[in-house]
């Protein structure tokens, strides 16, 4: 895909954006019990969304290299999951600023929490991990059994949250804590620019990645002068 | 099947015997767990009401550091001479290697366990051996989960530098809802609370992370092992 | 049935193509050399053919069978530049265990005879930390022959070898070729290796450029073969 579509890309949802915040600040009413800080949400629920399409996506992404053996599927996970680590990272923060205001702490060892930041942290290991391997092709491999394993582990995590007490807010989608339609309307209405933008950002680092390939062939070519 | 089961008993039986020859990481992993145990002591004042409540809590991470330092042992072994070229070079399946180590490792961290219980029993004043059955169940369960992840990660770790922190730092993560699970029960074990109800929650999720973890390593070892 | 076929190997180092396109084909009771310089894959190639990497196309058949098949291994052994023994279990110790590995029922008279042919049956009980270089190298020749196999992957098999393990080295292999095993070995054109090879490969930056009997010029020259075959 061409890079000018990208920008394209990445400025309408720039735009989306502005035109949410907007709605956000002037056309949505303070909900009842939090006050304006609520707003937060519309950030905090489809950052989480994304992060976790974006690490099953380099699940599939992961095996697909292990069968065809193509380091552009390699590439794309490594971007992928870059990009699901800082949006992770979104959710983790601006969970914490909610949570500062709200329960007047920045951090509780609450069980959701404590699962993203544990999911968090087995993806930043695959990072690690990749960067303690030097060559491409065994890094691809064995980063790719890793994100196999990493995605194994989360189900497991997520569902000893349930046997555990929690503080956290009920699901703002389904089950008690159900949210005014307008309020939905502007959570999805939001993950859509989000979206666009986590797009945007792997499709970047996947160029990145493409030409960090290209020139390691080409330094080994050299080398074998 | 019993081509399988010989060839992973030569593999464990060659791992055990090198490690008793040596004592490498059965010394390293003993003496660093003896010193842990001894630094929780300042880490909160020992009386018997707040051990009762961590005492779940304490021994595994004892067993967590104690394993990282047998595991990374375990292709460790392989790599002076180049021997792991030999073995995968050999009729032995992946899947017939991974399980003789795994089970090498286990013997290993079984027997530091069962060697720190007694040692934690007698600093904390716990009395361990109320429910001696539910607790061996627990520890085999966990131990399992903590050999056979372990051991997929000592076999990618195993070209790396720094190899050493490299292990503990991808594997604890990922071992967190084995070893929150072994906590969760050991906990009302050692205090001789019966185990039912919502603690059997527990030991399914150990149970599920054991068959899930070792039917995915026996799948991917070949994948690790052979690039 | 050829002992050897290698059909259109290729192998990438990322987009780097380490082997390009390798085809050829060692009939039973030949001996190979193979050749080329550092850096133009011959432990990359060998590796492919001991199983211990796969190949990213093509395909490697030992006597008939994909290497990657669990049931080529007991067909071929190795000697690569690690000489794969283990230093804390002792001599016998690790011959029984290459034996076992390898399904051998006669196991502990296979590592006796081994040992005994190596000369170290003196020594059979004190563990390889303890030996000298040249006996953990024929240790090491005897761990690669245990299992009788009928192919040889020998990877620079002279060049760390002191003169006692050259010599027995050296003796097996003719024997065996004499029996009637394949030979495969890459080489630095030592003169022992050259002496035994009927057969040359040689590789040129991940390209085989050239492979046939070997030529009688090869023996005394050692860069005959790239000036006569090689691209400078």
């Amino acid at each position: 895909m061409s890079e000018k579509i990208l920008y394209a890309l990445g400025g309408v949802a720039a735009i989306l954006l502005g035109r949410n915040l907007l709605v956000m600040l002037t056309g949505l009413p303070d909900e009842a019990f939090q006050g304006a800080i609520f707003r937060i949400i519309f950030f905090h629920v489809p950052a989480a969304f994304t992060c976790f399409l974006c690490f099953f996506a380099s699940l599939v992404l992961g095996i697909t290299y292990l069968k065809t053996k193509n380091l552009r599927y390699d590439s794309m996970a490594v971007s992928v999951t870059e990009v699901g680590l800082a949006f992770g990272a979104a959710n983790l923060i601006s969970g914490m600023i909610w949570a500062r205001i709200i329960w007047g702490i920045w951090w509780t060892w609450d069980w959701r929490l404590t699962s993203m930041l544990i999911c968090w942290l087995l993806y930043a290991g695959y990072l690690v991990l990749r960067s303690a391997i030097e060559e491409p092709t065994e890094r691809a491999r064995l980063s790719s059994v890793m994100l196999i394993f990493s995605f194994s582990v989360v189900p497991f995590v997520f569902f000893s949250i349930k046997w555990f007490r929690t503080q956290h807010p009920q699901p703002v989608l389904y089950g008690e804590g159900k949210m005014d339609s307008a309020y939905r309307a502007m959570l999805y209405g939001n993950w859509l620019p989000l979206l666009m933008l986590a797009f945007v950002l792997i499709s970047v680092r996947y160029l990145q990645e493409r030409r960090q390939r290209e020139l390691d062939a080409m330094r080994r070519a050299v080398h074998s002068l | 099947m019993t081509r399988f089961l010989r060839q992973t008993w030569i593999v464990m039986a060659k791992d055990l015997r090198s490690e008793l020859r040596t004592k490498e990481a059965l010394n390293a992993s003993l003496s660093f767990a003896l010193v842990i145990l001894l630094l929780f002591s300042f880490a909160f004042n020992p009386t018997s009401d707040l051990t009762r409540e961590i005492s779940g809590g304490l021994l595994w991470l004892v067993f967590a550091f104690a394993g990282a330092l047998i595991l990374n042992r375990s292709f460790a072994r392989e790599l002076p001479n180049d021997c792991l070229d030999a073995l995968i070079a050999s009729p032995v399946s992946g899947a017939a290697l991974f399980t003789g180590k795994a089970l090498a490792s286990y013997v290993l961290l079984a027997a530091i366990e069962a060697v720190c219980l007694p040692v934690f029993g007698v600093f904390y004043n716990v009395r361990w051996t109320q429910q001696p059955l539910w607790l061996a169940l627990v520890l085999l369960l966990a131990s399992w989960g903590i050999a056979v992840v372990g051991t997929v990660f000592s076999a990618l770790t195993v070209n790396m530098r720094l190899r050493e922190l490299m292990l503990p730092m991808l594997v604890y993560p990922m071992l967190i809802p084995c070893l929150m699970a072994a906590m969760q029960l050991t906990t009302p074990i050692l205090a001789g609370e019966p185990v039912q109800g919502d603690l059997m929650a527990w030991v399914r999720l150990l149970i599920g992370f054991d068959i899930i973890f070792t039917a995915l390593a026996v799948v991917l070892i070949d994948t690790v092992l052979v690039g | 049935m050829t002992a050897l076929t290698v059909n259109g190997v290729w192998k990438y180092y990322g987009d780097y193509p380490a082997l390009r396109d390798i085809s050829f084909e060692v009939q039973p009771g030949e001996c190979v050399a193979l050749l080329g310089r550092n850096g133009a894959g011959k432990t990359t190639l060998l590796k492919i053919l001991a199983g211990l990497s796969r190949a990213a196309k093509g395909e490697v058949r030992v006597f008939g069978k994909d290497v990657m098949d669990r049931g080529s291994r007991s067909s071929f052994g190795i000697l690569g530049h690690g000489i794969a023994i283990y230093d804390e279990l002792s001599a016998f110790e690790n011959l029984k265990l290459f034996a076992g590995l390898y399904g051998l029922s006669d196991s502990t008279a296979r590592a006796n005879a081994w040992l005994e042919r190596v000369q170290l049956i003196r020594v059979k009980d004190s563990l390889v930390r303890e030996f000298s270089r040249g006996m953990r190298q024929r240790l090491a020749v005897a761990r690669a022959f245990i299992h009788s196999p009928r192919l040889l992957l020998f990877d620079e098999p002279f060049t760390s070898l002191d003169d006692k393990a050259v010599a027995l080295l050296q003796s097996l292999l003719s024997e065996s070729i004499r029996g009637g095993a394949t030979v495969l070995m890459s080489t630095h054109q030592i003169r022992e290796a050259m002496e035994l090879a009927t057969h040359t490969v040689l590789i040129q930056k991940g390209r085989l450029i050239h492979s046939g009997p070997r030529a009688p010029e090869m023996l005394s020259d050692p860069t005959w073969i790239y000036r006569t075959y090689g691209e400078e």
